[in-house]
C-alpha cells in the first residue's frame, strides 16, 4: 500500500495516513489503561480515607497494584508512543518507517497490558507497582510486563527509524525541531530503560517459573529501578517537550534559545537517569559516595536542566505575548493568557505544579541524608502525583484537546467543561499531592491498609493533624476522579459523537519542510522580565524548603 | 519558527543568549552545586548519616545473634504474646529482626548513649519507621545492616514496618524505650 499524507485543513500539519492510525489507537489504548487506573484510584483513596475504609485489605492492595502499573506504565507509555510518532513522523513532514513493526509493538504492548492486569485481578500477584523480591507474583505478570517492554522497544525504533528515513529523503532543512529533540531525548532514554527492566524482569521471571533459586534483594532493588525511575525520567522529557509544543501551538512561540533548550535536553540524556539512586538512600549495601554522585544526577545538572526549561517555556510565552502587544508592567502577558483554552492552562498548571511541588519535593527526598525523613513515607507518592500526574498526565490531558480536532477530527463535546477540567482535576491534585507530603512529613506509610493499625498489640496512634491530611487526601482524590474520569468521557463521547470533520487534502507525496532565507539578522530582542520575577519566587521557596528540612533532620537521634 | 518547526537560522547554535536568561542559568548552577556541597557537607560535619556498614548474612545467623542478646539481657515481657524487652548495656550491639508481621524484640534504651543497631529481614524487605521521630531505613532479608544510633529524647518510639509484606503488613508495628 502506498504511503499518503493528510493535510489537516484545522493545523496544516502533515500526517501520515499510515502513523496516523497508529497514533489514534496508541491514545485510545493509553484512555482505556487511563480509565483502568482511575477505577482502581477510586478504591485506593477511599481506603486510605480513614474515616471511609472501604476494601478490605487483600482488595486494596490489588486495587494498589493496578493503580501502580496501569497508571505508571501502561497509561502514560502507550500515550508517548502516540507522542513519537507524533513528533517524528508528523512534525518532520515524513512517513513513518515500518509502520508493520509499529503495530507488532502496539500489539505485543497490548497483550503485554491485558496479561498483567489479568494476573493482578485473578488476586495472586498484588506485589506492588514494584514487585519486589523475594514476594512473588504469578509468572504471567511478570511476562506481560516483559511483553509490554518489547512492544515499547520496537516503537522507539520505529521513531529512531523515522528519523533515519527523514534525513535521507530530506523532508526538512536545518535540524530537527526542538519538540522532536525532546522526543528523541525521550526515547534514548526509553531504551535504556527498557533495557534495565529486561535484565531484571526477566530474571525474575524465570525465578517465578523455578529456574532460578534467589534473586538477591539489593540486586534487585538497583536494577528495578534503573527502568522503575528511568521510566518516570521518559514522562519529564517527554511533556517537557509537549510544554514547549503547547507553546508553540497556542502562541506560536519561539524557544527563547534553541542552543540553551538543547543542551537542557542533552543534561537529561546524560545525566537524568542516575536519579535511579533515590530509592536506594536508606538502602544498605550500597556506598555513601554511590549514594551522594548518583542521587544528585552528578552534581544536580538535571535539577539544572529542568529549572532551565522551567524558565525558557514561560519566557517564550512571554516573548510571544508581548510581541503581540501585552506590555504593560510585569505580568500582563499572563493575565491576558488564553486561560479558558484547556490546551494552554492545563500545560500552564503542568508546569507550574511540575516545578513547585515535584520539582522542589524530589530534590528534598533525593538528598541523601534528608531521604531518611520521608523514605516510603506517602511523602513519596504526594511527591510523584505531582510529577507524573500534574506533570505528565495533565500535560498528555492539554495536548489530546487539541488532538482531537487534528487526528481524530471531531468536535470536542462539552466546551464548557472542557474550560474548566484543567483546573478541576490540576488543582485537585495539587491538593492531594500536598496532603499527601504532609502526611508523609509526619511520618505516615505508604503502601498500607490501615494507618489505626487494627490488630496490632502495639498499634502506634497518629497525631491527629496526620488523620486530617488522609481524610483531605481521599476528598481531594474523589474531586481529581472526578476531573479525570469527566475527561475520559468527555473525549470518549467527542470521539464517537462529536461532529466529524473534514479530512482535508490527502496527497501521495509528502510536502518538504523549507527553511526561510539565511539573514543572519536577529528578530528585535524581547525581554522577560515577568517570568524573571516567577523563577525568583521559586528560587526562594525552594531554597527555604530545603534548609528547613536540613533544621528537622539535625534535631533527630543521631545516627553514623 | 516555533519549537514544533525546524529552527528558522541554520546556524542556531551561534544565536546569542538572552541576558536574563544567562543570569538565572548561572544562579541555577550556584544553585545546584549548593546542593551538592550540601550533602559532602553533612558527611562531614552533621549528626545523622546512614552507615555504610553492611554484611552478607543468612536467616539463621542473624536470628541466632539476636536470641543471644534476648536471652543474656531480657528484664521482662510486654503484650499477651510475652514480647521480651531487653535492656542492654550502653555501647553495646543490639539486633531488631524484621518478620511477618513483627519487629523483634522490644529494647529499653538510655537517652544520649549510643547503640548499634543491626537490622535484618526473616523473610520479604520490611520498612524500619520510627515514629514520632520518623527515620526511616529499608530492611532486607540476607543483609545485616549497623546502624550506630543515638536516642536524644525520652519517650516510647513506635517502629511501624513501612515496606509492603503482605496481607498483614499493617499489624507489624515493634517498640523501642528510651529511658
Amino acid at each position: 500500500m502506498a504511503t499518503t499524507y493528510r493535510i489537516c485543513p484545522r493545523s496544516g500539519l502533515q500526517f501520515d495516513t499510515a502513523a496516523e492510525k497508529l497514533m489514534r489507537w496508541n491514545a485510545v489504548a493509553g484512555v482505556l489503561a487511563l480509565l483502568l487506573g482511575g477505577i482502581m484510584a477510586l478504591g485506593v483513596v477511599l481506603t486510605r480515607w480513614p474515616a471511609v475504609h472501604l476494601l478490605p485489605a487483600d482488595q486494596f492492595y490489588l486495587a494498589l497494584t493496578s493503580h501502580g502499573i496501569n497508571m505508571l506504565l501502561f497509561w502514560i507509555i502507550f500515550f508517548e508512543m502516540a507522542v513519537l510518532y507524533f513528533a517524528s513522523s508528523t512534525l518532520l513532514h515524513c512517513r513513518l518507517a515500518t509502520p508493520k513493526i509499529a503495530w507488532l509493538g502496539f500489539i505485543l504492548m497490548a497483550i503485554g497490558a491485558i496479561m498483567a492486569n489479568v494476573a493482578v485481578f485473578q488476586g495472586e500477584s498484588s506485589v506492588m507497582f514494584t514487585s519486589y523480591v523475594p514476594m512473588q507474583a504469578k509468572p504471567h505478570f511478570y511476562l506481560g510486563l516483559i511483553l509490554f517492554a518489547v512492544g515499547a522497544l520496537l516503537g522507539c525504533f520505529v521513531f529512531l527509524g523515522t528519523l533515519v528515513v527523514a534525513k535521507a529523503e530530506k523532508t526538512y532543512e536545518g535540524s530537527i525541531p526542538l519538540v522532536t529533540f525532546g522526543a528523541l531525548t525521550a526515547a534514548i532514554i526509553a531504551i535504556f530503560t527498557i533495557a534495565s527492566g529486561a535484565i531484571i524482569l526477566i530474571p525474575t521471571f524465570l525465578w517465578s517459573v523455578g529456574y532460578i533459586r534467589e534473586i538477591d534483594t539489593i540486586m534487585y532493588r538497583v536494577v528495578w529501578w534503573a527502568m522503575g525511575h528511568s521510566s518516570q525520567q521518559i514522562n519529564v522529557s517527554a511533556h517537557v517537550a509537549i510544554w514547549y509544543a503547547g507553546a508553540a501551538i497556542v502562541f506560536g512561540a519561539k524557544p527563547m534559545s534553541e542552543k540553551v533548550s538543547r543542551t537542557a535536553f542533552l543534561l537529561y540524556i546524560l545525566f537524568l537517569q542516575l536519579a535511579s539512586a533515590h530509592h536506594l538512600l536508606s538502602d544498605p549495601g550500597v556506598g555513601s559516595e554511590w549514594k551522594v554522585v548518583n542521587t544528585s544526577y552528578f552534581m544536580y545538572f538535571a535539577v539544572l536542566a529542568s529549572m532551565i526549561h522551567g524558565m525558557t517555556i514561560p519566557g517564550a510565552i512571554e516573548q510571544a505575548q508581548r510581541a503581540k502587544g501585552y506590555n504593560k508592567g510585569l505580568f500582563e502577558w499572563l493575565r491576558k493568557a488564553p486561560w479558558g483554552n484547556p490546551a494552554f492552562s492545563a500545560i500552564f498548571l503542568s508546569l507550574v505544579g511540575f516545578g513547585f511541588l515535584g520539582g522542589i519535593s524530589g530534590v528534598m527526598m533525593g538528598t541523601e541524608q534528608l531521604n531518611l525523613l520521608i523514605h516510603n513515607t506517602i511523602y513519596v507518592p504526594g511527591h510523584f502525583h505531582a510529577t507524573v500526574v500534574i506533570g505528565t498526565t495533565l500535560a498528555f490531558m492539554g495536548l489530546t484537546y487539541f488532538l482531537v480536532p487534528v487526528l481524530f477530527k471531531r468536535e470536542v463535546l462539552f466546551p464548557g467543561f472542557a474550560k474548566l477540567q484543567p483546573y478541576l482535576f490540576g488543582l485537585a491534585m495539587y491538593v492531594v499531592a500536598l496532603v499527601m507530603m504532609g502526611a508523609g512529613t509526619l511520618g505516615v506509610s505508604r503502601r498500607h491498609w490501615d494507618m489505626a493499625f487494627a490488630g496490632s498489640p502495639m498499634a502506634y496512634e497518629w497525631p491527629g493533624a496526620a488523620y486530617l491530611m488522609m481524610g483531605l487526601t481521599g476528598i481531594a482524590g474523589v474531586v481529581a476522579i472526578i476531573g479525570g474520569g469527566g475527561w475520559i468521557l468527555q473525549i470518549v463521547f467527542s470521539l464517537l459523537f462529536g461532529k466529524k470533520l473534514d479530512d482535508g487534502e490527502t496527497r501521495s507525496t509528502p510536502i518538504p519542510l523549507t527553511l526561510p532565507p539565511q539573514t543572519g539578522a536577529h528578530a528585535a530582542h524581547i525581554g522577560t522580565p515577568g517570568t524573571m520575577v516567577l523563577a525568583l519566587v521559586f528560587l526562594v521557596s525552594f531554597i527555604l524548603y530545603y534548609f528547613v528540612n536540613w533544621k528537622y533532620l539535625s534535631s533527630l537521634w543521631g545516627m553514623a | 519558527m516555533s519549537a514544533i518547526s525546524p529552527p528558522a537560522e541554520r546556524i542556531w547554535w551561534k544565536a546569542p543568549i538572552d541576558k536574563l536568561e544567562f543570569t538565572w542559568i548561572a544562579i541555577a548552577l550556584v544553585w545546584s552545586l549548593t546542593m551538592f556541597t550540601m550533602m559532602v557537607y553533612w558527611h562531614i560535619a552533621g549528626g545523622q548519616n546512614l552507615s555504610n556498614e553492611t554484611y552478607k548474612t543468612t536467616k539463621e545467623m542473624f536470628a541466632a545473634k539476636a536470641q543471644a542478646v534476648v536471652d543474656k539481657y531480657t528484664v521482662r515481657t510486654e503484650t499477651d504474646q510475652q514480647i521480651p524487652v531487653v535492656k542492654p548495656p550502653a555501647g553495646s550491639d543490639i539486633y531488631l529482626i524484621g518478620r511477618l508481621w513483627a519487629w523483634w524484640p522490644i529494647y529499653e534504651l538510655e537517652k544520649g548513649k549510643a547503640y548499634k543497631l543491626h537490622l535484618s529481614a526473616m523473610d520479604y524487605m520490611h520498612g524500619f519507621s520510627l515514629q514520632p521521630q520518623n527515620i526511616n531505613i529499608q530492611v532486607h532479608p540476607n543483609y545485616e545492616h549497623v546502624v550506630k544510633i543515638t536516642p536524644n529524647q525520652l519517650g516510647t518510639y513506635s517502629i511501624v514496618c513501612n515496606e509492603y509484606c503482605g496481607i498483614g503488613h499493617h499489624t507489624m508495628v515493634g517498640r523501642i524505650y528510651v529511658k
